[in-house]
């Protein structure tokens, strides 16, 4: 039994091909069922983001299993169109298997195999992807396992390192000068001058930050009205926005003005009727629109596009040192995923060494039933609690012994042993013929091995 | 008993301080859970210590130097924690830590013994009007701390270097708020403890007050939070103007303190 991934990412495939091997949820239906028809597949689950196709599977035989997912990648490839080739798609392909495939699925939750490292978004897509999966009921006590895992380091890697800490676009850095300067944003007010892409995504930031009150003017009247509308704020005359600069505690600039708008005098002023309460300027317009010189006055902040960049760049390479750490946990995560993998496999065999045993029990109890009748009652029951305590004397020790051994490296050769030694991968009408005399020998050869 | 609780105190503050101080280089989760953990034990300890000491000496222990900084100390540290446990803001332990471990070094430094006091002093205002005075002083001494962080931040800011000081350190405004708060408790405490003062000085020396040294500069610093709190709430002294203030309230502070040493009378230690 082995966990594997069959999936192509961002790292290993254009976007030509991503775009077109995506599962929309009808195909993600049934795509699983699909995936459970092959034979050795005992567990199933896709992950389909705009980044990244894998299918992830629990298989008899790793080898095997890859040819299989690739098929099935390659036949959900050529459903999407003539244009993605089977060849396309298989030189695009990974494939993980065993401790790989479990370092990738934890990786990959955790958003350190992400285009953006640490980007919040993956965490929900594998969540979605796993509740998909569970749905269907493709997967099983293994990828169960394995998921809930990946989605419990995912949130250790968020709580223990920085890696998703800092703001990686320019208007989220925006948004959190603004925090280091006022804290909450909640009573803080916003002067918008002037319009444009990014100013109304700052805006929007700064709206999902607790922003309330907006004021918006533009050059025409009629366009502030506009946005004002648009975002829930109060439109202002253009020529009016000095007066206005006394109560705007955060002020977006992004007019398309050769020349300053906003001079040092403007802002002198302003500070002064806000008895020096500081006052947070955003200059988002190239060439800039306010005066570099007001910076220098005291509780004024001046920002332009270049400082915002270079917050940027520096949370960027930040991110970068944080996933490293993130890489030492999820390191550290494997090995216990790997051990209660094995422990699972000596569970079964732990299992179907009892029933074995009780099955002899009782087949060699009816054997001499007929006998055993003729005594009185009391003494059949002497001789049946005999035949039990000797069958639990027989397995205690190679029980504890397969138990304690599950976790070591020889654990998958012990229980391989066991398997052999009663015969527990045959079925169990062959009971009379051969265990039948192999079986009382198997563990008088094996407990001295074991007791020395 | 005290002694060996105090030492350990002594050495579990030190631990923090070392602690903090690294974690402003290194900021490892583990190393800034730790030197909270080496603060509050020391806290636990502290406490122990005074009330020991408390057994030992009678219901007065403030009326020397030891007793003094070590209370102020106790105070410092007690701050931190109620704050750190409301607010989150472990940074405030690497400014704090080594004040607090430097009064309480510079307590270790003098005589601890309990002197066998003139019957005089044996009064429970003279408890009341030095823990007063003492918290007043713990609370200047906060207001000291966030001034220096909130001057800290704003250069970081003006400078445009996002370090990861600038990461740790809390925002501008909560850091001229915690000035506001400080000094508008600190203030009251102080005079209260000046009003104790002459009301003592009434009973003992028939004067309330006797402008000694250390008296005049008290009033003196008094004045100077009056004037801080004045001009806070009606021309706009907040921000870096009240980050200024509470550095230089601090140094009038200090220099009254300071003055005890030199000086003798009530107040001499």
């Amino acid at each position: 039994m082995e966990i594997i991934v069959v999936g192509l990412s961002h790292n290993t495939a254009p976007i030509e091909i991503r775009e077109k091997l995506t599962f929309s949820d009808h195909q993600l239906r049934e795509g699983l069922a699909h995936l459970l028809c092959y034979s050795g597949v005992r567990e199933g689950l896709i992950l389909s983001t705009c980044n990244r196709v894998e299918v992830y599977a629990v298989v008899e035989h790793a080898q095997e299993g890859f040819q299989q997912l690739q098929q099935f990648l390659v036949n959900h490839g050529a459903g999407a169109g003539p244009e993605l080739t089977a060849e396309g798609i298989t030189k695009s392909l990974y494939f993980y298997s065993d401790e790989d495939a479990i370092r990738h699925v934890l990786r990959v939750t955790s958003s350190l195999d992400s285009m953006m490292v640490g980007e919040p978004q993956i965490l929900g897509q594998v969540k979605e992807a796993f509740e998909a999966a569970l749905h269907q009921k493709a997967t099983g006590v293994v990828l169960n396992k394995l998921f809930k895992k990946a989605i419990s380091v995912a949130k250790r890697v968020r709580s223990e390192t920085r890696i998703a800490e800092n703001a990686v676009s320019i208007s989220f850095a925006a948004v959190e000068l603004a925090k280091k300067i006022f804290g909450g944003l909640e009573d803080e007010e916003v002067l918008l001058l002037g319009a444009g892409e990014m100013a109304e995504l700052a805006v929007r930031h700064l709206q999902s930050a607790g922003i309330r009150n907006l004021m918006i003017t533009t050059r025409t009247y009629h366009n502030a009205v506009e946005l004002a509308k648009q975002f829930g704020g109060v439109p202002i005359h253009f020529e009016d926005f000095p007066r206005h600069l006394g109560s705007a505690d955060i002020v977006l600039c992004s007019t398309g003005a050769a020349h300053p708008v906003i001079q040092y005098d403007h802002v002198a002023q302003a500070i002064q009727r806000r008895k020096n309460r500081p006052i947070f300027l955003i200059d988002i317009s190239v060439p800039r629109n306010i005066d570099p010189q007001v910076h220098k006055i005291d509780n004024v902040y001046l920002y332009d596009i270049d400082d915002l960049q270079s917050v940027v760049d520096a949370n960027l390479s930040e991110r970068q040192r944080e996933a490293l750490h993130a890489e030492e946990i999820v390191d550290e995560e494997i090995g216990s995923v790997q051990r209660w993998l094995k422990s699972l496999e000596v569970v079964p065999t732990i299992t179907a060494l009892r029933k074995r045993a009780d099955e002899i029990r009782t087949s060699e109890l009816s054997r001499i039933r007929s006998k055993l009748a003729q005594l009185p009652p009391k003494e059949q029951e002497w001789v049946e609690s005999l035949a039990s305590s000797i069958v639990n004397k027989l397995l205690h020790h190679p029980l504890v012994v397969l138990k304690n051994e599950a976790n070591s490296s020889n654990g998958s050769l012990y229980i391989e042993a066991v398997r052999r030694l009663f015969h527990l991968d045959e079925g169990s009408p062959q009971i009379e013929s051969l265990p039948g005399d192999a079986a009382p020998e198997a563990p008088s050869e094996e407990k001295p091995v074991e007791e020395d | 008993m005290n002694v060996l609780f105090f030492k350990t105190t002594l050495v579990l503050y030190f631990l923090g301080t070392f602690l903090f101080l690294v974690h402003l280089a290194s900021k490892k989760a583990l190393l800034s859970r730790l030197s909270l953990l080496a603060t509050a034990t020391g806290f636990f300890f502290h406490t122990i210590a005074l009330l020991t000491r408390m057994m030992e000496g009678g219901p007065i222990p403030l009326t020397n130097f030891y007793d003094a900084m070590s209370f102020f100390s106790w105070a410092l540290v007690l701050t931190f924690l109620l704050v750190e446990y409301r607010y989150r803001i472990l940074i405030l332990g690497s400014f704090i830590l080594p004040l607090a471990f430097l009064s309480l070094i510079s307590a270790a430094a003098v005589p601890r013994q309990i002197q066998s006091l003139n019957p005089m002093w044996q009064n429970v205002w003279v408890l009341i009007h030095v823990s007063l005075t003492i918290l007043g002083l713990v609370a200047f001494t906060v207001a000291f701390v966030v001034g220096v962080m909130y001057l800290i931040q704003e250069r970081l800011l003006k400078s445009k270097r996002f370090n990861s000081l600038y990461n740790e350190l809390p925002s501008l405004d909560l850091l001229d708020d915690f000035n506001r708060k400080a000094v508008i408790l600190g203030f009251p405490l102080l005079t209260l403890g000046m009003i104790t003062g002459a009301i003592l000085s009434e009973n003992i020396f028939q004067a309330y007050a006797s402008f000694q040294p250390v008296e005049t500069l008290t009033l003196m610093t008094w004045l100077f939070y009056l004037a801080m709190l004045h001009g806070r709430l009606t021309v706009g002294w907040r921000a870096k103007k009240a980050a200024y203030l509470a550095v230089l309230g601090f140094i009038s502070v200090m220099l009254t303190v300071g003055v005890n040493f030199i000086s003798k009378g009530p107040h001499a230690f």
